[in-house]
């Protein structure tokens, strides 16, 4: 009893935040053999991380080599299914958007993975659905997708089975520091000490890195997402284009994402509720525009996620140089299916102090030195002026 | 000047095409009572309702369990119109009083500006009726949405004919539509007698009321005129299974139960019914309220989660009013629809008098009709029924008829069958283990499970999961957080959802993601940006 309640108290890592990042980095780690706690302020993979298209093709990306390499084998790497599910299929209704399909394949292409362009007949034979709009589009025989839910709880569960340990429902108020290191973790349920601290919290990231005196540019944003009731299941899951990313889902529902984003400002630490706009109507017409063959489909779900993004898109995946035992890892809003990748390369980086696999130069901190503090207006991703309605008059 | 993101939301969420001062949410007796009382103080009002709901909605159980009960004439829209309008006189006195009163269309949405949501123009409603959707604007809104069913599992409940009292309600008194001949009443209940009694005055024969109970639960003179009729009454009995040739339910095996709601061997006896109606209870339709964010909290007496409302009716959003069974819905309001409509007008004097209307008249006082005293916590009955159900059926019983999702995959957290996934990690997983790490959370297990997350909508299955989760986790429901709802609340076409013109800026600015062109660039070549193109730009490759 006594040796448990000393263990509670802390870990050699702890990891603030139990979004796919976190989770998937203690998975690595607890893999390792090491003494992990993650610090989940809700339910693991509540946000961004379970809401998400589920894409896994990132081959931009330094991770993304790892990514392909990874995705194959998570499920059994896990224990748990993650219906991760390879390939993809690009659909252009125009022109312009067939020479976009046509640029991330071929981005993959100089990576080394197969692609080939398909007319629309071909289009047509491997998703029915598609119609006369369509102009062609493309095969990666690479990449593929997953599905967000079930994966996040896959790295949670298999953490555990590894010995790590998940805290839900602690949200952090502070960090200690000590002698230029951060010695504990404060939390609404306790403190808890540790040797290394990973700071994955999504769009709360940059107000940890506030407390460390370290200025980490990050603006959030609010995506919609939209689900229908299922239909057959389609050759390729896989399928997206018209300025959509998704997935049919092995269950047989369209899940699909896209068009504007909200800038927003994130109050403290708090959970907002997922809401939606009428944009689900707009993301209707995208789909049913995209596979006129499911039109009549019901729409049965639609929900919203918040994302953090960094003044270039990129990630900050970095081991900070003071305090010397904390790593920061935001992924800018493009986390989920690189997770396996990126949880291996910040278990490296608290392990090793460096990434193994790849050459994270281009994802330091240091590119955002000369940013200005008010870099969110000047780029025009500052969240609108509240615009809340005035309480009605009248008082009972 | 602040800059603006071309590819963000900011101006493309377009003012809706019309905008009133109030919206009333639902022609029942509160929500007509609301919409004439704010009229008549002189504020432009538009009424909403879904009847007559379409045959394929129906079919779905949306909004209410009809259980596949209905007959053809239900596809006539035109005759269905007319039924509703006949069998509610008081729409008639709503459209006297200059209310706009729009029948046959959806509330499938409520959007507001919050925390996360700053670029709406305005408060509004998602509306929609079988051909197209469409945006009405509001200043205040009154929710009058009513009630919803309660369903349990039991072996065979798939079969058409397992319908909700709800359900059997709407089709025999409104829509006089309902294609049976004998039904079986599940509860003893005032809603039950109800149900009971209306069946027999429109001529179908009640075959019997099973009540787990060892007791009558409704008013012992009104059950009295059943069972003088010939309605036979089972107490301490349970549902074993419903039975069917076909994928009709053709009769239904009751068991005497013991005290503890096992079944007692020997006593099952098979009755012949066409259709098997549950009316245990109602479930306040909260979804709307939860949309617009209003604070709701849980009673068991009022059926579950209910909104906070002043004694005028305002809930916890300044603009958002409600009244009728959806804030609460216990069985002694049956015998009193003056209560519903007295919150009506209570609601209605309030929005009138926040938007500056209708000053200085005297509100008449806030009157429940209490609950019995006698009665139980309504979830303790649910779960009574539930533990016997179990006792006689067993846990091989689809817990989601959409998901198909059993009552021990649900405890266990399974992987949906479709996965054919086994490991020796995912067995020993279950919603105990999960209780080691928090409270239980019924969104979280229907992500693992999928349960509740069919086209119904969890209509059919979302109390049930919330019981059987609290059963394992030997707690009760108040404990579960309630599980969210998700806008569309009606399950519509992509056809009939999207907007038939969108704004200039939100076609030609649409962008997959976030439109950052160096956010997709291969790391490998410095300063390789790809621009995502828009219907205007062409593909900007960089280097």
């Amino acid at each position: 009893m006594m040796a448990d309640m000393a263990r509670a108290s802390g870990a050699s890592v702890v990891i603030v935040g139990g979004g796919v990042t976190g989770l998937s980095t203690g998975w690595w780690l607890a893999r390792a053999g090491v003494d992990v706690l993650v610090l989940e302020k809700g339910i693991v993979g509540w946000e961004a991380s379970g809401r998400n298209g589920g894409g896994a093709t990132h081959v931009y990306s330094p991770f993304g080599l790892e990514e392909q390499r990874l995705w194959p084998q998570m499920d059994e790497l896990l224990g748990y299914p993650t219906e991760y599910q390879p390939h993809r299929i690009g659909i252009a209704l125009s022109e312009t958007q067939l020479a976009l399909a046509r640029r991330w394949a071929e981005i993959g292409g100089t990576r080394g993975f197969r692609w080939e362009l398909l007319d629309r007949r071909q289009l047509k034979e491997l998703v029915p659905i598609v119609g006369d709009n369509a102009i062609g589009g493309t095969y990666l025989h690479f990449g593929g997708h997953a599905n967000p839910q079930r994966t996040v709880q896959a790295y949670a569960w298999g953490l555990q089975d590894n010995g790590g340990r998940i805290q839900q429902h602690a949200t952090v108020t502070g960090l200690t520091q000590r002698g230029g290191r951060v010695t504990a973790v404060q939390t609404t349920r306790g403190t808890f000490g540790a040797d290394t601290v990973v700071i994955a919290a999504g769009p709360q990231t940059g107000a940890f890195a506030d407390m460390l005196g370290i200025c980490l540019p990050l603006a959030p944003a609010r995506v919609e997402m939209i689900a229908t009731e299922p239909i057959p299941l389609m050759r390729v899951g896989g399928v997206a284009g018209n300025g959509l990313y998704g997935r049919q889902t092995l269950r047989g529902n369209l899940v699909y994402g896209g068009g504007p984003h909200e800038w927003i400002n994130v109050p403290d630490m708090a959970t907002p509720e997922h809401a939606n706009t009428p944009l689900v109507r707009n993301l209707a017409r995208r789909l049913a525009e995209l596979l006129p063959g499911a039109a009549h489909v019901r729409l049965i779900r639609a929900w919203s996620g918040l994302v953090e993004n960094t003044p270039d898109g990129l990630p900050v995946v970095e081991r900070l140089a003071r305090p010397d035992n904390v790593v920061i890892a935001t992924m800018s809003s493009v986390g989920f299916g690189l997770s396996p990748a990126v949880g291996r390369a910040v278990s490296e980086l608290v392990r090793f102090g460096r990434c193994q696999f790849a050459d994270l130069g281009a994802l330091a901190l240091g590119r955002f030195a000369d940013t200005p503090r008010d870099w969110r207006e000047h780029a025009g991703w500052a969240a609108a002026p509240s615009a809340v309605e005035a309480a009605a008059g009248g008082d009972d | 000047m602040r800059e603006t993101d071309p590819r963000s939301i900011a101006g493309k969420l377009t003012p809706p095409d019309r905008r009133v001062p109030l919206v009333v949410v639902g022609a029942g007796a509160a929500g007509v009572a609301a919409a004439i009382e704010a009229a008549r103080a002189g504020v432009e009002v538009v009424l909403i309702d879904e009847h007559p709901v379409d045959n394929d909605m129906m079919a779905m159980d949306v909004p209410l369990c009809f259980g596949q009960r209905m007959d053809g004439s239900v596809r006539n829209r035109a005759l269905m119109l007319e039924r509703v309008v006949e069998t509610n006189p008081d729409l008639a006195a709503a459209h006297e009083a200059g209310v706009d009163v729009q029948l046959g269309t959806y509330v499938w949405g409520a959007f507001v500006n919050g925390p996360t949501v700053q670029e709406l123009p305005c408060s509004m409603l998602g509306l929609a009726d079988d051909r197209r959707s469409w945006l009405l604007g509001y200043d205040r809104l009154i929710v009058a949405a009513g009630a919803r069913d309660v369903l349990l599992g039991f072996p065979g409940w798939e079969r058409a004919g397992t319908l909700g009292a709800g359900g059997a309600a709407a089709l025999l008194a409104r829509y006089r539509a309902l294609a049976a001949r004998r039904v079986v009443v599940l509860g003893s209940g005032a809603l039950g007698l109800h149900t009971a009694s209306v069946a027999l005055e429109r001529g179908i024969e009640v075959a019997g009321i099973v009540e787990v109970d060892a007791r009558v639960r409704g008013d012992a003179a009104r059950a009295k005129t059943l069972t003088d009729r010939g309605v036979p009454v089972f107490l301490s009995h349970t549902l074993q299974s419903a039975r069917g040739r076909t994928g009709e339910i053709e009769s239904v095996v009751l068991v005497a139960v013991n005290r503890d709601g096992t079944p007692i061997a020997g006593s099952e006896r098979e009755i012949a019914c066409d259709a098997v109606c549950w009316a245990i209870g109602l479930v306040p339709n909260v979804e709307l309220l939860h949309l617009v964010g209003a604070r709701l909290r849980f009673v068991s007496q009022l059926g579950g989660w209910v909104p906070e409302v002043t004694a005028r009716m305002r809930t916890s959003v300044p603009t958002v009013f409600a009244a009728g069974d959806c804030t609460g819905f216990h069985e002694g309001m049956l015998a009193a629809p003056d209560v519903a409509r007295a919150e009506g007008r209570s609601a209605g004097r309030a929005a009138a008098e926040s938007l500056g209307a209708a000053r200085g008249r005297e509100d008449e006082t806030r009157r429940r009709v209490s609950a019995p005293p006698t009665a139980d916590e309504t979830h303790r009955y649910w779960r009574a029924w539930l533990d016997s159900l179990i006792a006689a059926g067993g846990w091989e019983v689809n817990v989601c008829q959409c998901e198909e999702v059993t009552r021990r995959e649900l405890v266990e957290t399974k992987p949906p069958r479709y996965l054919g996934w086994q490991s020796p990690q995912m067995s020993a997983r279950s919603v105990t283990t999960l209780l080691r790490d928090g409270p239980l959370n019924q969104d979280q297990i229907k992500r693992l499970t999928r349960a509740g997350m069919g086209p119904c909508q969890s209509r059919r299955c979302r109390e049930q999961v919330g019981l059987l989760l609290a059963r394992a986790a030997n707690t009760t429901l108040d404990r579960i957080p309630l599980p969210t709802f998700r806008p569309p609340i009606r399950p519509l076409p992509l056809n009939v959802l999207w907007p038939a013109d969108e704004p200039a800026a939100m076609r030609e600015e649409w962008v997959s993601w976030f439109g950052i062109p160096t956010q997709f660039s291969p790391h490998w070549t410095a300063g390789m940006a790809i621009d995502e193109p828009t219907a205007h730009a062409r593909l900007i490759v960089s280097e």
